[in-house]
């Protein structure tokens, strides 16, 4: 049996501010939480493409595709320490980022 | 130090208008994203893993008191309130927005700084020592050379789109302060048997994913024939540098798969058809060139201070910092301070904007209004008088920047890392941290004596691991971050690339394996012998067997 | 394909041939390498064509060299704008005495005018697309942008050294004349 791929959301960063972004349902979101998530391979295309476009659009940069797993609500986490860096911020600065911004 | 004149300022200005028009046709599609890349790469700016990163130039290390007052004027304004010096004399900010850069830019033009090609396939900041023009050892002042390339190298407009990046650094002393041994192009200045100054000239140096030693292509070079030569070495890399493969572009890959002496060859009869006269800077721009480096006025001082020697004996710990900070000047009753950058515990080479404004003042009081940034990540005040030093020292501490530990276990080079860099393949600043930690007692750091460690989160090498007397390489296996240490490097004259000592560990298992090199080392040195020299008595196979007994 | 020199978008008289298709009896035509190799002693020299050769980035000048007195245009391709080896190729041909036209073909951007013209290059050939994003006054921009340079021997604006040179030799001729007053 094939195996599913894993749930993957979005990740780009905003061309003018230069932070890190997630493809959302309705635009682009600054929290991962709320990130819309693909399912299935058709899905993680189709966002892929709408990333593309808003790079196009330059609206954002570097998009690419993030494995997730999902919590029990269905929030998506990011599986790569590399990723769950970009959701947080330096690890040596705790005041900098969006770990810094989710406790003000 | 080097002055701008009216076309120097004009070229900064005209580069800021450039750089935010390019912003203004990328915003409108002029320029797609793949074409505005490499622009914006050769106006210093990255992407990293959370925000941009802004990368600006402190040619040959040299800056003055109002530059670095700038500086810290746009952490404060534009970024998050600090900076970071890096392994190549330059500065690193981590938060700028793309809209801002063109006014960071504008702001920089005004003190005549720039972020000019600190990225890109092109040519770099030109390194030098950060003690040229003060340190006895010298042939003559390398900035006077790296400033010709400076700006030489700036805008050149056949050599901005290189097959990759390319480095030139500049010793004017025997003792290799700016490790030109790992560079693509190495400049000593050396004296000819008849007494000349010019240069021998190595090339295909580097570090990376294939470390490799600079050879010589030329035992000397004259003056005059600096440019054409170095425009033969580029032309012969540009056409025939490997474009297939970005991690084979380096002119040391090239120089690798053909041999020096085919370089040579290539090299020798591109010059050769080059009109020397027609290329060369004039002997007037030179001296022009060398007249801002011309020594400052000294004072006529004694050798020996009273006032220095007085405090040395009532305060230990001044005593100590005068011991590992301070370095002899050749002008007498002056000296050279190294301000570490390496708190115990704290992020290598990083700077509060507060503690950069700290040290433009002090600079302007007690330095002859300069400043340098090292390589090893530190500030030098090149101009210190003996008898100011207490003076200094009090400032230090009041500002933080006083940690006694400069070339000791303790002063630890460490790229960013993961923590913030997109290329990164683990973090690298924790390790400094914990490393830092567990050597914090001072005697015990003065008992181990000078021993440099050095840490690369990637095989990108920026933390320059590979000429570290300790390299640690910090690589990514199954989602779990962990760390090869090698042994034996150098970045001198005695330049080596260090030797792997076994495979990689956790970071706690890294720290506890450190140590435990250490110990090898103390209980097995001979009087006075230092931790390099001690490695290359007992070989590489004395550290290995404790490193593997451990394991 | 649009062409541009310094002026702006130009017409193209050259016609690029296949290896197969006769010479024209007057015309402009560029040749690949291979067949002005084969033909070169048999090009008509009455004068109604001129010859020109594309060459591959990959060339080595010297080859071209018994070439260069006969040929009034080589064009250099760039893969793309990042494979800076056309700039250098144009250097080089400059250096052993070419005169003719320099023709650069590829996705280069606007940005790169000034540093072609100084290597040397006379016009650019673009792809429409990339002409249609940058058009002709982004080009005619760039040639300005800097108003000096700072390398010796290559065309282009103001050389700054050489206008360095020129300043100090106007200071020592006013403060000699303010001397001998």
């Amino acid at each position: 049996m094939v195996k599913a791929p894993a749930p993957r959301i979005l990740t780009a960063n905003d061309l003018l501010e230069g932070d890190v972004l997630f493809l959302g349902h309705d635009g682009w979101v600054r929290d991962y939480r709320a990130a819309r998530v693909a399912t299935t391979a058709s899905e993680a295309a189709e966002i892929e493409v709408l990333g593309l476009a808003a790079k196009d659009a330059r609206l954002i940069i570097d998009p690419y595709l993030v494995d997730v797993a999902l919590e029990a609500d269905g929030t998506p986490a990011p599986v790569r320490f590399r990723e769950r860096l970009r959701t947080l911020g330096p690890t040596v600065r705790p005041d900098l980022g969006k770990q810094a911004e989710r406790r003000s | 130090m080097y002055r701008y004149d009216e076309f120097d300022h004009r070229l900064v200005q005209e580069r800021v208008a450039q750089f935010r028009d390019q912003v203004a046709r990328h915003l409108a599609g002029s320029l797609s994203e793949e074409e505005f890349r490499p622009l914006r790469l050769m106006n210093g700016l990255y992407l990293q893993l959370h925000a941009y990163m802004l990368r600006v130039a402190i040619p040959y290390g040299t800056l003055s008191s109002r530059q670095m007052h700038r500086l810290a004027e746009i952490a404060k304004r534009f970024d998050r309130g600090y900076g970071h010096f890096t392994t190549r004399q330059n500065i690193q900010y981590n938060w700028p927005r793309l809209k801002d850069v063109p006014d960071i830019l504008a702001e920089l033009a005004d003190v005549e700084m720039h972020a000019i090609q600190t990225s890109g396939n092109c040519i770099r900041n030109i390194t030098a020592d950060p003690f040229a023009g003060v340190a006895a050892d010298e042939v003559e002042d390398p900035r006077i050379t790296a400033e010709l390339l400076r700006q030489w190298s700036t805008l050149h407009p056949e050599f901005s789109f290189l097959p990759r990046k390319f480095k030139i650094a500049v010793t004017g002393s025997a003792h290799d302060r700016a490790a030109i041994k790992v560079h693509d192009i190495g400049l000593r200045l050396v004296r000819s048997p008849a007494g000349e100054i010019g240069y021998e000239v190595c090339v295909g140096g580097g570090q990376g994913r294939t470390p490799m030693i600079a050879q010589v292509i030329r035992e000397f070079l004259s003056k005059d024939a600096l440019l054409p030569y170095l425009e033969a070495i580029m032309r012969v890399y540009n056409l025939f540098g490997r474009r297939d493969n970005k991690y084979k572009a380096r002119i040391k890959i090239l120089v690798h798969e053909i041999g020096v002496a085919a370089m040579r060859d290539a090299v020798e009869t591109e010059f050769a058809r080059l009109d020397v006269a027609a290329i060369a800077a004039d002997q007037d721009e030179v001296a022009r060139i060398a007249g801002y480096f011309a020594p400052p006025v000294y004072e006529q001082l004694p050798k020996d201070s009273s006032t220095l020697r007085t405090a040395r004996a009532q305060d230990g710990a001044f005593h100590r910092w005068v011991e590992t900070n301070v370095g002899a000047h050749k002008v007498p009753g002056y000296t050279i301070v190294t301000v570490s950058l390496k708190p115990i515990g704290g992020v290598p080479g990083d700077a509060t904007a507060n503690q950069m404004h700290v040290l433009a003042d002090l600079a302007d009081r007690f330095s002859l209004d300069e400043l340098r940034a090292t390589i090893e990540q530190n500030i030098v005040l090149p101009n210190v008088k003996a008898d100011d030093l207490p003076a200094l020292y009090v400032e230090l501490v009041a500002a933080g920047l006083s940690t006694a530990n400069v070339g000791l276990i303790t002063d630890i080079i460490s790229c960013p890392g993961l923590d913030y860099c997109s290329l990164a393949t683990a973090r690298s600043i924790p390790i400094a941290q914990a490393l830092s930690q567990r050597f914090a007692d001072a005697e015990r750091q003065r008992a181990i004596g000078p021993l440099a460690i050095k840490i690369s989160g990637c095989i990108n090498a920026c933390g320059h691991h590979h000429v570290g007397h300790i390299g640690i390489l910090g690589l990514e296996k199954a989602g779990e971050e962990y760390y090869q240490i090698t042994l034996g490097g150098d970045p001198t004259e005695t330049a080596a690339v260090g030797e792997r000592l076994g495979p990689g560990l956790s970071a706690e298992a890294t720290i506890d394996a450190i140590e435990r090199l250490v110990e090898v080392y103390l209980a097995r040195r001979q009087s006075g012998e230092s931790f390099i020299a001690a490695y290359r008595r007992l070989g590489h196979d004395a550290f290995k067997e404790a490193f593997d007994a451990a394991a | 394909m649009p062409l541009l020199d310094a002026t702006g978008a130009i017409t193209d008289r050259w016609v690029r041939l296949t290896d197969d298709t006769p010479l024209p009896r007057a015309g402009a035509v560029i040749l690949s390498v291979a067949r002005l190799k084969a033909e070169f002693d048999q090009l008509p020299s009455h004068g109604l064509l001129l010859f020109g050769v594309e060459i591959v980035p990959e060339v080595c000048v010297d080859t071209l060299t018994p070439w260069l007195q006969r040929l009034d245009l080589i064009a250099i391709p760039f893969k793309s704008f990042t494979d800076g080896r056309g700039f250098s190729i144009a250097r080089q041909l400059r250096l052993a005495g070419f005169a003719g036209e320099l023709r650069a073909v590829g996705p280069l951007i606007a940005d790169q005018f000034a540093y072609l013209k100084s290597c040397g290059f006379d016009t650019v050939q673009l792809d429409a697309a990339t002409f249609g994003r940058q058009p002709s006054d982004q080009w005619l921009a760039a040639l300005s942008a800097f108003s000096g340079l700072y390398q010796r021997s290559y065309g282009g604006p103001l050389n700054i050294l050489a206008a360095r040179r020129a300043a100090r030799a106007k200071a020592a001729d006013v403060s000699e004349r303010a001397a001998a007053e």
